[in-house]
């Protein structure tokens, strides 16, 4: 009888490792060769986060580390120890939605929806940074995340008409950019 | 889904632990700072380490030191935002934050460190693709395989040296300090550069880059222009790196121009620096320098765009930072001020015709 090969049934060691996540702290396990992006969805359950091209180059998983937009599919887990993430899923308050996030909905600025988590993270840093942009340091700052539906415009007028609302402004979207509109 | 293949994560707490770390690790042992290039190498299994010793938490390498007169020394793990923010170097060393904003983008220049761009492996459209894509080819010799694509018959990897930091660094002079368990040594960038696309690096794998010192500044002068296909996010397909010291009069006393992402190491283009010093800037010099940089540049069809027309916009790139040192009037916009490469234009009207 030929012997029967054994098989190796233990799972790959997991680090453990502790850090904020959306402002709360979280302890997770994970394989070590895991990236942020990875730990993200499939260990804490936060699917807002998206996996794209995962080689750096669509920004579909960007997310905030330590207030710092960055690409989660290129930063591992372990190396994320102490740190604070801040993933799409920690930008509404309760029930009430990011001024970003309105201003994408009400705008059209969302077709697909897959690459929005990293465009409003990364347009709430430049907000934050740049209260009140130009289209010019919008594009600069957006430049790493793709959108393949929008054509883009529609995700600038998004964003300065968040920015205009945030500085206390009136500001209402252009009646050409809400869909229906004779 | 990309999925990295398994490895050893190491988090040394200073530079010695990190040396004696890579030192023990041996040849698959690498250094990862930002993980913007070796990651995306790993996940297509081009880099496969079994130990990766991660730098990000050593604040050692991310320090800027010294004084622009004597000199400023930048920490190789800073970022290429922090490199591009920096009031300090946007000042005294304009070319450097210049060329650190047009790397890549944002959100990879957060984390990309300015020592990963110096040391960035070389690129190649047969090399740069996931396993199966390469498998689909039979590998080329830069990973798993024998022959090399772009040049079936050569004996050597012709793999393309895509840093944007890299040809300024040679231009201007700088130097880098490599640190092992054997001892340190200070390099000039120009130096750390091999011809060959699988040797890239005069560096050895258990080194570690940790400082870039730049020059003095004294009164030299340096630009750097980059073609690309789209005006946000590329790699270099050409990339022009001048260093100019004028005398008062407006004669060129020292000029280095240096060609990145056309070779598998940056390009001096001796015949172009030749044909303007002792010379003032003029159109008629401006133009013989840049018919000199016709020759040197040999790009081979292993990236983005034609070569014929990469060859040509060296020529074109040449004089267009020669004309910005010199205070001439470029005639055609600006590429990255203006938001779109004037290629087919350029090309078309024959600036050199």
């Amino acid at each position: 009888m030929k012997p029967t090969k054994k098989r190796d049934n233990r799972k790959p060691a997991k680090v453990q490792i502790c850090l904020r996540v959306n402002g709360e702290p979280v302890e997770v396990a994970f394989a070590p060769h895991k990236t942020l992006l990875e730990v993200l969805r499939e260990d804490l359950a936060l699917t807002g986060t998206k996996h794209g091209c995962e080689l750096g180059e669509c920004g579909c998983c960007a997310v905030l580390v330590d207030g710092r937009p960055v690409l989660s599919c290129l930063a591992l887990g372990v190396a994320l120890e102490g740190h604070e993430v801040t993933t799409v899923e920690g930008m509404a308050e309760g029930a009430k939605l990011h001024p970003l996030q309105e201003a994408f909905a009400e705008l059209g600025a969302a077709q697909c929806g897959y690459c929005t988590p990293g465009f409003l993270l990364t347009a709430k840093v430049l907000l934050e940074e740049t209260p009140q942009p130009s289209r010019e340091q919008i594009k600069k700052a957006l430049a790493g995340n793709i959108c393949r539906c929008t054509g883009y415009i529609k995700i600038f007028e998004a964003v300065e008409l968040a920015a205009a609302r945030m500085a206390g402004k009136p500001a209402e979207p252009s009646k050409e950019s809400i869909y229906g509109w004779r | 889904m990309l999925r990295l293949p398994k490895f050893r994560y190491l988090q040394p707490k200073s530079v010695a632990e990190a040396v004696r770390m890579v030192s023990d690790g041996g040849p698959d042992a690498l250094f990862v700072a930002g993980g913007t290039d070796l990651y995306p190498n790993m996940k297509r299994r081009q880099q496969v380490p079994k130990v990766v010793i991660g730098l990000a938490q050593l604040k050692q390498l991310r320090t800027t030191k010294g004084k622009p007169a004597q000199g400023m020394v930048l920490g190789a793990g800073l970022t290429l935002t922090e490199v591009a923010e920096d009031r300090r170097i946007q000042h005294a060393y304009p070319v450097v934050s210049k060329a650190a904003e047009l790397i890549s983008t944002p959100l990879l220049r957060n984390m990309g460190s300015i020592g990963g761009n110096l040391l960035l492996d070389t690129r190649c459209n047969y090399y740069d693709q996931n396993y199966e894509w390469r498998k689909g080819i039979n590998f080329c010799m830069k990973k798993d395989g024998q022959i090399c694509w772009v040049a079936p018959s050569s004996p050597r990897c012709w793999a393309v040296q895509s840093s944007d930091s890299a040809p300024v660094m040679v231009a201007i002079g700088a130097q880098v300090k490599l640190i092992s368990s054997s001892g340190e040594r200070l390099l000039p960038v120009a130096e750390l550069y091999n011809d060959d696309g699988i040797h890239h690096l005069n560096k050895r794998p258990d080194e570690l880059l940790t400082e870039i010192h730049l020059p003095p500044t004294n009164g030299w002068r340096a630009t750097y222009w980059k073609l690309r296909r789209r005006g946000s996010f590329d790699f270099p397909v050409l990339g022009v790196a001048t260093c100019l010291r004028l005398t008062g009069d407006g004669t060129v006393e020292h000029a280095k121009i240096v060609l990145g992402g056309i070779g598998s190491c940056p390009i001096e283009a001796t015949l172009s620096e030749k044909a303007i010093i002792g010379k003032r800037l003029t159109e008629e010099t401006v133009h013989d320098a840049a018919e000199a940089a016709y020759s040197p540049v040999k790009p081979l069809d292993n990236t983005d765009f034609a070569t014929y027309w990469r060859k040509h916009m060296a020529r074109y790139y040449v004089a267009c930072t020669l004309r910005e040192l010199g205070g001439l009037p470029q005639g055609l916009p600006h590429p990255e001020t203006e938001n779109s490469v004037p290629a087919l234009r350029v090309f078309s009207s024959g600036p050199f015709s």
